[in-house]
């Protein structure tokens, strides 16, 4: 799995001499350019090249009280192979799941091209002492994990107690170890895409292989200007520093059309080489039905219906 | 420069996504073979005899044939809309000349996809800009000044205001439908007739345009189109029937105008050249602003009065928006006016491409540093690569004269003052940006800079209640809002 | 042998949809039972009002102008329908033309009512006019329809929402109307329409503490006790024309709101 290099110097704590270079975001603008970009037409060869990549970027969600063995199990079938009816659609990136839930997910998809990612750190809130966040990621881990998908700490940040946030990522990268962090920055509760910019940035600082919208609980969660914010402080981070760090939206993703939006704002934010699991990542759980319905109706002719499709 | 592991993919990563051609329908709308003139109602054949092709800048394929109007043909129109004015228009009742407007704002609304590709295609300017930018404004100007034609006396309270009589109205070819509705709605909405010469090389909306006015059942001689070129406009200028001229096009035509006029009592409103300052702090929020120069200059092709031709930027940010500029340049997409995913269209004409290329020339003469994005150019039609100039002075003719095309030029500053005395010293002032976070920063800015119209933290807005027009040599009246309604009005 | 007609049910314009009375209750009028709001009518119809408003008042003017200008496409269809129970079609005709009338008003208002503060000191001022919130309106008795409409159209276009109480003798005509209103793009709640005893319904209406406005120009002899009421929440308490427009009936249901910046480098 791909690991973003050591951090270089200038991009620690602390932030306040670095504020100025933060930088601030202009609402209207930023909707404008995402809805102008969302009104790309891609037809043909380049939507089933996107959809093929929707499924290869996605992580298959599941993170439910009700979760068991058996639908983790059902789920990580699924992911294998979405569609049995057609052996050119890939797997999908990975199966994102609760740490209970890890051991079943690592024995499902042994042998396969699936990650397991975990959430962990009191997922979906974060309104847990740093030690038990840093004991359940350790957990996850040890259950075989090869991903984490952690949440940041919006009472903190939306608090102005930066240093907190920070230091919880550190810890938890950590403990990672060549696992692979994503940073769950839960944008539908920060209220700006300043503080979207600013969160992204903190958390790349903190050792972020990948940056994530939300959890999923929240709404609003993956929409595009969010996304466009994200891509854009990565390209800074990039352009300053090599460090090449992924993004991962989800929340809100359930139609192909939404997945295709979203690879579009990644093409001409960052460029073509990003378009890759390495580098993007699609959460959702309803979107990959659609996206397989799309496929069929691009490579037969004829909208589809659901009841050709499993469940998982 | 940092390396990944790369994991191999099962389908390897194209070297690009190519969006696949996504062109729109050009069945949607049909184009006859020839367009008569249109004057009292009907189709009326050319006294002249005289006949002249438009034809798609795209693929420099002719369209169709277009009546050439000559003093004869003028003087027709005009008698027609005296007639009209006389014998049903003005002593229509102002609720009665609001639902003629209305009519036409919701056919356009109804008819909007034919028209955008015809524009496109007339034009040359990208699908996606006649689709969301020049329809819905065009039905929006009718719609909202359908609402003031029996308000009037709430628009200029005490004044009494009465209609000057026959417009006589010339427009351009960078917006042709859109600017036929900045024209043709305030003034029937005043209680005016109309006879409206478009540009040469765009006549075709506007004669679309006449079979909306048959769907609306606007009453004959109301709206009377002339097509034809700068003779054709000089005797629409001249005619002792027409009482006010509105004029759109270059500053040196509108001088001309204005000294043909002198003395004959004539109304006029000029909206003409500009060199716009677009002046970038610091503090603005950057990314955004970049979006707002992209838009300023490539939005149109260029081919935009109010662009925003001159960029100024705070030199201590000056590399990173230059950086960031030229990396989102390379991202616009040059071509086909029809495919949906096209950002920048063709050149209107060889004509205007000629002009870009010369001044462009002088540019690299004069001693400017060049910056093209690799572009990948059809071989027929007229296209220019969106361009932008580094290390300009004040003084070099790309930073003096309008180009009216894609091609910026790049200055610096480093205080607001020199901002301003930078942005102030042109003989144009029809439009400005600035772009800064800070909110009292704005207003001292706008304040200072004397232009008619000017953008903080975006560009190229227009709104059909917002008035526009210009400072010195880019003219004098205004269109939009309430002021739009006063060119056309004579008052106690 | 002629053919028997399918009567009419005449219910309630709330939220967007047609409900009866939750009372079960109805009244005859003009030969037709009519529903008989009650009082939980009334405090539903402000519910949907204050829940439309958000939406209604952040539209674009534009956006208001055209669904303005659609209801009367939509009237202009029933002209013959409405005539049967108004005074004629020249009252519906008229009634179309005000609604075109006031459209047109909808992306105008700052223009002629706001402006720019010519202050004594460095700073940006201008006032814009803002829509109150939920308007109660006792619509006037006669013209039943052009009466409703000379209140109705100059509350709404600015963004207010309304809730009204028809016309007891004649309310059919404003059910009428409504039927248009639901497919005209009105959003749900923006205009809410209960049929009733006027003397059973108004006080409420006035006393309602989420009620932003009162048009009493439909009040008879209660209206000094319906202004009591209203004093309750500092309501605006409007009177206007019966069968008129002008914009100085929309400045009524508008509330000024002046804001400052300063101007400096």
């Amino acid at each position: 799995m791909a690991k973003a290099p050591a951090l270089t110097a200038g991009f620690e704590l602390p932030l306040e001499p670095r504020l100025p270079r933060i930088g601030s975001v202009d609402q209207v603008a930023v909707e404008e350019r995402a809805a102008s970009l969302a009104r790309r037409s891609i037809k043909r060869d380049a939507k089933v090249f996107a959809l093929e990549l929707a499924v290869r970027c996605m992580d298959l969600t599941t993170l439910e009280g009700a979760d068991t063995p058996g639908k983790v199990a059902a789920l990580a079938t699924k992911g294998i192979r979405p569609d049995p009816s057609d052996p050119d659609v890939p797997s999908v990136a990975a199966i994102c799941v609760y740490p209970n839930l890890v051991p079943t997910a690592v024995d499902r998809t042994r042998g396969t091209s699936v990650k397991v990612a975990s959430v962990a750190t009191a997922f979906p809130s974060g309104q847990s002492p740093t030690e038990i966040k840093v004991q359940e990621t350790r957990a996850a881990v040890e259950f075989g994990a090869d991903e984490i998908d952690m949440v940041i700490d919006r009472g903190a940040f939306l608090s102005g107690r930066y240093a907190k946030v920070y230091d919880e990522i550190v810890r938890v990268k950590d403990v990672c170890g060549d696992t692979h962090l994503k940073v769950i920055l839960e944008t539908g509760e920060l209220g700006t895409y300043d503080n979207v910019r600013r969160a992204s940035l903190l958390a790349v600082a903190g050792g972020a292989d990948f940056i994530k919208t939300s959890t999923g609980k929240v709404s609003p969660a993956a929409t595009l200007p969010v996304t466009l914010v994200m891509l854009e402080a990565i390209r800074d981070v990039y352009e300053e520093t090599g460090r090449m760090v992924g993004m991962k939206a989800a929340g809100g993703i359930r139609s192909a059309k939404q997945a295709w939006q979203q690879f579009v704002l990644v093409n001409e934010t960052l460029g073509p080489d990003w378009l890759t699991p390495e580098l993007f990542r699609l959460g959702a759980s309803s979107l990959l039905n659609d996206v397989l319905m799309q496929l069929r109706k691009e490579k037969t002719g004829r909208y589809q219906s659901l009841d050709y499709f499993t469940i998982d | 420069m940092a390396e990944l592991d790369r994991k191999s993919d099962r389908a390897p990563v194209p070297a690009g996504w190519d969006y696949a051609p996504a062109p729109e329908a050009r069945d949607v709308v049909s184009i006859q073979e020839r367009y008569p003139l249109f004057i009292g109602g009907e189709w009326v054949e050319p006294r002249s005899g005289e006949w002249f092709a438009t034809v798609d800048p795209a693929s420099e394929e002719p369209l169709a044939d277009v009546a050439f109007a000559g003093p004869e043909d003028v003087d027709v129109a005009v008698q027609a809309a005296r007639t009209a004015l006389a014998d049903g228009w003005s002593d229509r009742s102002p609720a009665e000349r609001a639902k003629y407007l209305f009519r036409i704002a919701r056919i356009l609304q109804e008819r909007s996809r034919e028209f955008a590709v015809l524009e496109s295609l007339d034009g040359g300017k990208p699908i996606k800009e006649s689709r969301d930018v020049d329809l819905p404004l065009a039905a929006a100007h009718f719609f909202y000044y359908a609402g003031w034609a029996d308000k009037l006396e709430y628009a200029f309270p005490n004044r009494s205001p009465r209609p000057v009589g026959v417009a006589g109205q010339i427009i351009p070819w960078n917006f042709p439908l859109l600017m036929l509705a900045w024209k043709v709605a305030p003034a029937l909405a005043a209680g005016n007739t109309v006879v409206l010469k478009p540009a040469e090389t765009t006549p075709l909306s506007a004669l679309l345009f006449c079979d909306v006015l048959r769907q609306a059942e606007v009453p004959p001689g109301v709206v009377n189109i002339v097509t034809g070129d700068g003779r054709t406009g000089a005797e629409l200028v001249t005619h002792s029937g027409v009482d006010k001229i509105a004029f759109t096009g270059s500053t040196e035509v509108g001088k001309a105008i204005q000294r043909q006029l002198a003395g004959t009592g004539k109304r006029l409103t000029l909206e003409l050249g500009g060199k716009a300052a677009n002046i970038v702090f610091d503090d603005a929020a950057l990314d955004q602003a970049v979006e707002g120069i992209i838009n300023g200059i490539y939005f149109n092709q260029g081919h935009v009065c109010c662009a925003g031709s001159r960029l100024f930027v705070q030199e201590s940010v000056y590399e990173d928006v230059l950086r960031k500029l030229k990396r989102r340049m390379g991202t616009l997409r040059v071509g086909d006016p029809l495919d949906k995913n096209t950002d920048v269209g063709a050149i209107n004409s060889r004509q205007q491409l000629d002009k870009i290329t010369e001044l462009v020339r002088a540019g690299e003469e004069e001693g400017a540093d060049v910056y093209q994005p690799p572009c990948r150019l059809p071989e027929k039609g007229y296209w220019f690569v969106p361009t932008v100039f580094t290390n300009v002075a004040q003084s070099y003719r790309i930073a003096q004269e309008e180009i009216f095309g894609p091609v910026l030029s790049m200055l610096t500053f480093r205080t607001p003052d020199e901002a301003i005395e930078k942005a102030n010293n042109t003989p144009y002032g029809l439009s400005a940006g600035v772009w800064t976070e800070k909110g009292s920063r704005i207003l001292w800015m706008a304040q200072r800079l004397r232009a008619g119209v000017i953008w903080a933290n975006t560009y190229n807005r227009f709104d059909p209640a917002s008035p526009f027009g210009g400072y010195k040599e880019s003219g004098f009246g205004r269109e939009g809002g309430r002021h739009g309604l006063e060119p056309y009005l004579d008052f106690e | 042998m002629s053919r028997l007609p399918v009567k009419k049910t005449y219910k309630l314009y709330v939220g967007g949809a047609f409900p009866r009375s939750e009372s079960g209750r109805s009244y005859e009028a003009e030969g037709h039972n009519v529903a008989r709001a009650s009082r939980k009518d009334l405090r539903d119809a402000v519910k949907a009002a204050r829940g439309a408003f958000g939406k209604w008042s952040t539209m674009t003017a534009y956006n208001r102008g055209q669904v303005l200008y659609r209801i009367a496409e939509m009237l202009e269809a029933r002209v013959a329908d409405l005539a049967r129970v108004t005074g004629g079609a020249e009252e519906v005709d008229r009634t179309v033309d005000r609604w075109v009338w006031y459209a047109g008003w909808a992306d105008k208002l700052p223009q002629v009512l706001g402006g720019a503060n010519p202050v004594a000191a460095p700073y940006f001022n201008f006032t814009v006019p803002e829509p109150t919130g939920v308007v109660g309106i006792l619509a006037p008795e006669q013209p039943a329809l052009a009466g409703l409409v000379s209140r109705l159209a100059p509350a709404i276009v600015s963004g207010n929402t309304a809730v009204v109480i028809a016309s007891e003798a004649r309310p059919l005509a404003a059910i009428e109307l409504s039927e248009a209103l639901a497919t005209a793009d009105v959003p749900g709640g923006v205009v809410n329409v209960l049929t009733g005893y006027k003397r059973e319904l108004a006080p409420w209406l006035a006393g309602h503490m989420d009620v932003n406005a009162l048009d009493l120009s439909g009040a008879d002899g209660e209206a000094a006790e319906l202004e009591q009421l209203a004093a309750e929440n500092v309501k605006r308490v409007v009177r206007g024309s019966v069968d008129g427009q002008s914009p100085w009936e929309i400045e009524r249901f508008l509330e000024m709101k002046t804001v400052w910046h300063p101007i400096g480098v």
